[in-house]
């Protein structure tokens, strides 16, 4: 049996997404792993990647304002005599 | 002092009724309902709106038509997809199209093949080997965020960094990562809402992420 070829960072970064959405088949994942494994500055990036995501996920709420919310009652008023 | 965030999905959004009796209730022209309606997504489909238009009184009246074409629409509802999905589809279909007519965007037919096909890669390639023993591996060294103080990554000025590297997006990448990572939707959800297949989701998605980890990179090291 033939040994897979190594993924290379370079490959690896371009893959970060698809690796953190599970949508790897299995064989690339394991690849993608045993990189990993061995490469400090690719452990590094995808940390990075997840701290990214964190901090995007901590972006507040927009809020509504009241005079967009009487602007939009009066939308419905129309809207419910036709 | 610290500031409570707001947990996913918004309390607002966790109150309302199942989507059959909110419609019924719209139908039956009860305003509570709209109101409740209103309050859980109006910030949502402002957020969406705005990668569209060229500023926010703009979003305000495409999402105000928007609203309108949902109540028009009520009747075609299906439940196929969740009210929220479908709100959102109509809203970025008004805000794509509103913005083609304006001339500030491609055509809705290109949204995959812009985006999707060619494009820059998430990392400058200049900073891997391109020839020799090394090919392919980073030419330096990645830093370890680990090493940062905690209230670096949650501080008001980083999320203020976050927000303006995702307003200098491309409007697609930037409605992916909207969608995803700060709505929390998941990835069906967000194909549906934007009638795009799961892998050019996923290329927008990684372009998009690319580029605020960037933004991020320079803020933090000062590269």
């Amino acid at each position: 049996m033939s040994e897979p070829v190594e993924m290379t960072c370079h490959e690896l970064v371009e893959l970060v997404t698809e690796y953190l959405e599970d949508a790897m088949v299995p064989a690339e994942r394991a690849r993608l792993e045993l990189h990993l494994a061995g490469c400090r500055p690719c452990r590094h990036y995808l940390d990075q990647m997840r701290k990214t995501i964190d901090v995007v996920g901590e972006i507040p709420e927009e809020t509504v304002s009241p005079e967009a919310r009487e602007d939009l009652l009066s939308v419905f008023r129309a809207w419910k005599r036709g | 002092m610290t500031v409570a965030l707001e947990l996913r999905p918004p309390k607002t959004e966790a109150a309302l009724p199942d989507d059959q009796s909110l419609v019924e209730a719209l139908q039956r022209g009860e305003e509570s309902a709209f109101v409740a309606l209103v309050e859980a997504y109006q910030g949502l489909l402002i957020r969406l709106a705005m990668p569209y238009v060229a500023h926010r009184a703009m979003a305000e009246d495409v999402v105000q038509e928007t609203w309108l074409g949902v109540l028009r629409g009520l009747g075609r509802f299906e439940a196929r997809s969740s009210l929220k999905t479908w709100i959102c589809r109509i809203l970025v279909n008004r805000a794509r199209t509103r913005a083609e007519r304006d001339g500030r965007l491609i055509p809705f037919s290109s949204f995959t093949a812009a985006d999707g096909e060619a494009g820059e890669p998430a990392v400058d390639p200049a900073r891997f080997y391109s020839t020799g023993p090394f090919e392919g591996h980073w030419m330096s060294m990645v830093q370890s965020w680990d090493d940062l103080p905690e209230e670096s990554l949650l501080s008001d000025e980083t999320r203020e960094r976050v927000r303006t590297a995702i307003e200098a997006l491309p409007a697609n990448q930037r409605t992916v990562i909207t969608l995803r990572d700060i709505e929390g939707w998941q990835a069906p959800e967000v194909c549906t809402a934007l009638e795009i297949s799961e892998a050019n989701q996923r290329v927008l998605l990684h372009r998009a992420r690319g580029k605020v980890r960037q933004a991020l990179e320079r803020y933090f090291e000062g590269a």
